[in-house]
C-alpha cells in the first residue's frame, strides 16, 4: 500500500513584496508538480536546501497547508477533509515547535495525549512506560516541560507523536540542536521502532547522520522539484558522499598522496595536519588509517562526514 | 448503548483540566491581577458610590449596597473573562503553532475554548473570591439572601465564562487571514469593557447606547452574570438573561466553527 502518493502537487504562495511596487503580487512556487510516492515500512530522507520546499510539502501531506494545484493521499485519506481520522494514524514531529503543554509535567502531556488519541487506560500505561524507557525519560516525567533541556525536550516531543503507534511517522528536523548522544539515542529508538512495529518514516534533516543510519531511501528537492529519488548508495555514488580522515602527526611530514584507496586533500601546519577522503563504499577507515601508520606516526585522528548541504549542492550541480 | 467515558479519558476534560492547572503554575501574576483589581475596584466603588449618593441614594435601580455588588463582582469577575482581546490561538496563528493544533484528533476550536475556560475558571479562586471578600469587608456589598441567586447566578457565571472565550477563540481566527490580528484585538478592546459593564453598569447609558450594547454579546459576559449573582435581577429577568446568554454562546460558536473551517483554508503556516 502507498502510505504518501501526490500527484502534480504544488504550491504558489503569493504576497506583497517588501520594496518595490507593493500593489504587484509577488509569486513563489514553493512546491513544483510534484510526484511522490512512499510505501509503507519506507523510511524516507527527504533533504534538501533551505527554501527548496521540503516543510511545505510536508505540511500538505499532513492537512495544514491546501495545495494550490495537484492531488494529495496520505494513509489512503484526503489530509484536509479526512483530518481527524488522518491525525489518529499519522505522528508528526517538528522540531521548533512543541507539541506539549508548556506549564505541566511531562507525564501529564503524555496523559493529555493518550486521551486525544482515545487509548485505554491500561494501553496507555504500557506505551508510556515502554516509551520512558526507550527514550530514557524517567527522570524528567515529573518535570514541567518549560524546564526541560532542549535535548530532554526532544525525546519528549518524538515519545509524544509516537504514544498511539502512528503507522507514518513524519519528523521535521527532528535531531537540530542535538548534541551527539542524544542525536544516537534518538536514532536508535527509531530505529527499534521501525524493526518492532514496521513504522513508516519520512524526515526531513540537515544532518548526514540521520539520513545514513536511519533512511533507506534518500529525496532531494530543489525548487519544489525532485532532484533525486534512490538510495543511500545510488546518492553516495552519484555524489560521492566520501568521508574525511583527519590525522595529527607527531612530525611533519611530505603530502600523504600515495595511499591506497584514499586521496589527499590538504596539509596544514607544514604537514603535521593532513586530510585524507576516501569512499567507504570500497575502504574502510581502518584500512587508510594502516596505510598512513606505516608512513608516519599518527597522534590523533577524527573522520569528517559530508555536510549535508555538499551532498545537496552536488546533486544540484549533476541536474541542473 | 455506549458506556460513559471517564472524565480523566475524555479530551475535552482533559484540555479543561490543563488550562486550569496550568494558569496555577503563576502565583505571582495571580497575585499581582488581584492587587490591580482591588486598587481598581476601591477606585470604582468610591467613584459609583458617590455617583449613588449624589442621586439621592438610588441610580438606575441601584442602591449604595448593590453598587457595591456590581462593583466587586465585576472586579472579581476580570481574572476568568477575557475583556483584552488577545489569545492563545492568535499567538499560535502568528508563530505557527497552530499547526500542531490542527495534526491532533479533536476540534480545534472545543480544545482553544475549553482551555481557555478552564483557566478562566482557575482564575475564580484566587481573583474572584478575594475580591468578593474585600468587597463585603471593606467595600460595603450586600450579598443576596435569596438562594436561587446564588444557584442562578452560578449558571449565568458559567455561561459568561464560556461566552467571553467562545467569542475570543472566534476573534481569533481572524488571524488565518491577517497574520498579525493585534489591530482586530485593540478594535474588541475598545468596545468589550464598555459594553460588558466594566466601567458602569450598561443601565446608566443613554437609551441609544443601551441598545447598541444589547446588541453585542459582551453584557452577556459580565453585566448579565453580575445581574444575577447580586440579586439584582431575579425570578423571571433571571431566567430571560440565562436565556439571553445561552443564546449569544450559540451565536458565537457557531461563528467560530465557520471562521475555522473557512480560515483553515487559508492557512499558511508560518516559519517553516
Amino acid at each position: 500500500m502507498n502510505v504518501i502518493e501526490t500527484e502534480g502537487l504544488t504550491r504558489v504562495f503569493t504576497g506583497r513584496p517588501e520594496r518595490g511596487n507593493r500593489l504587484r503580487r509577488s509569486r513563489h512556487v514553493a512546491v513544483d508538480d510534484l510526484d511522490l510516492t512512499v510505501e509503507a515500512g519506507e523510511s524516507v530522507g527527504y533533504i534538501g536546501a533551505n527554501g527548496a520546499g521540503k516543510s511545505t510539502t510536508i505540511k500538505m501531506l499532513v492537512g495544514i497547508l491546501v495545495p494550490t494545484s495537484g492531488t494529495v493521499t496520505t494513509m489512503g485519506l484526503h489530509p484536509l477533509k479526512q483530518r481527524r481520522v488522518l491525525a489518529r494514524r499519522i505522528g508528526v514531529v517538528f522540531g521548533q515547535r512543541s507539541q506539549l503543554w508548556w506549564d505541566l509535567p511531562v507525564r501529564e502531556s503524555f496523559s493529555i495525549l493518550a486521551a486525544i488519541h482515545s487509548l485505554t487506560a491500561a494501553d496507555e500505561r504500557a506505551r508510556t512506560a515502554e516509551l520512558v524507557e526507550m527514550l530514557e525519560m524517567g527522570e524528567f516525567l515529573a518535570t514541567p516541560v518549560r524546564q526541560l533541556s532542549l535535548g530532554q525536550r526532544m525525546r519528549a516531543e518524538v515519545a509524544a507523536a509516537l504514544l498511539h503507534r502512528p503507522d507514518l511517522v513524519i519528523l521535521d528536523e527532528p535531531t537540530i540542536g542535538l548534541d551527539v548522544l542524544s542525536k544516537q539515542r534518538l536514532r536508535e529508538f527509531l530505529v527499534a521502532q521501525r524493526r518492532e512495529h514496521g513504522t513508516t518514516l519520512l524526515l526531513t534533516t540537515h544532518d548526514m547522520g540521520d539520513v545514513e543510519r536511519l533512511c533507506d531511501r534518500v529525496l532531494v528537492v530543489d525548487h519544489g522539484r525532485l532532484a533525486f529519488d534512490g538510495t543511500l548508495d545510488g546518492l553516495a555514488r552519484t555524489v560521492g558522499a566520501r568521508r574525511e580522515l583527519v590525522v595529527d602527526l607527531a612530525a611533519a611530514s611530505p603530502d600523504l598522496v600515495d595511499v591506497d584507496g584514499a586521496e589527499h586533500v590538504r596539509s596544514d601546519s607544514g604537514g603535521l595536519r593532513q586530510r585524507l577522503a576516501f569512499d567507504p563504499q570500497r575502504t574502510t577507515a581502518a584500512r587508510v588509517l594502516a596505510a598512513i601508520s606505516e608512513r608516519a606516526e599518527v597522534l590523533d585522528l577524527s573522520i569528517e562526514e559530508p555536510d549535508i548541504e555538499d551532498v545537496v549542492r552536488e546533486i544540484y550541480r549533476a541536474t541542473r | 448503548m455506549r458506556p460513559l467515558t471517564p472524565p480523566a479519558r475524555n479530551p475535552y476534560w482533559r484540555f479543561l483540566v490543563a488550562g486550569f492547572r496550568g494558569q496555577s503554575a503563576y502565583p505571582l501574576a495571580t497575585l499581582a491581577g488581584l492587587v490591580a483589581n482591588a486598587t481598581f475596584g476601591v477606585l470604582k466603588g468610591s467613584i459609583m458610590g458617590a455617583a449613588v449618593e449624589s442621586s439621592g441614594g438610588e441610580l438606575a435601580g441601584y442602591t449604595a449596597g448593590s453598587m457595591a455588588a456590581f462593583v466587586w463582582l465585576g472586579q472579581g469577575l476580570l481574572g476568568s473573562v477575557n475583556l483584552w482581546g488577545g489569545s492563545d490561538l492568535q499567538t499560535r496563528i502568528k508563530s505557527g503553532d497552530v499547526a500542531v493544533d490542527f495534526l491532533r484528533p479533536v476540534s480545534v476550536q472545543a480544545s482553544h475554548v475549553l482551555t481557555d475556560v478552564g483557566k478562566g475558571l482557575f482564575g475564580l479562586l484566587p481573583r474572584g473570591l478575594p475580591s468578593v471578600l474585600i468587597g463585603v469587608a471593606i467595600g460595603g456589598m450586600v450579598l443576596p439572601s435569596d438562594p436561587s441567586a446564588y444557584a442562578l447566578g452560578l449558571i449565568s457565571l458559567l455561561l459568561g465564562i464560556a461566552i467571553s472565550h467562545a467569542c475570543i477563540y472566534a476573534v481569533g481566527t481572524a488571524g488565518f487571514w491577517l497574520v498579525e490580528s493585534r489591530g482586530v484585538a485593540v478594535f474588541y478592546m475598545s468596545f468589550s469593557g464598555l459594553f460588558a459593564g466594566l466601567y458602569t453598569p450598561i443601565y446608566l447609558f443613554p437609551d441609544w447606547l443601551l441598545t447598541l450594547a444589547l446588541l453585542t454579546p459582551f453584557p452577556s459576559m459580565m453585566q448579565l452574570p453580575v445581574d444575577v449573582l447580586s440579586g439584582q435581577v431575579t425570578g423571571a429577568g433571571a431566567w430571560q438573561h440565562l436565556g439571553v446568554q445561552a443564546l449569544w454562546l450559540a451565536i458565537v460558536l457557531a461563528v467560530g466553527h465557520l471562521t475555522t473551517r473557512a480560515g483553515r483554508r487559508r492557512l499558511e503556516v508560518q516559519g517553516g
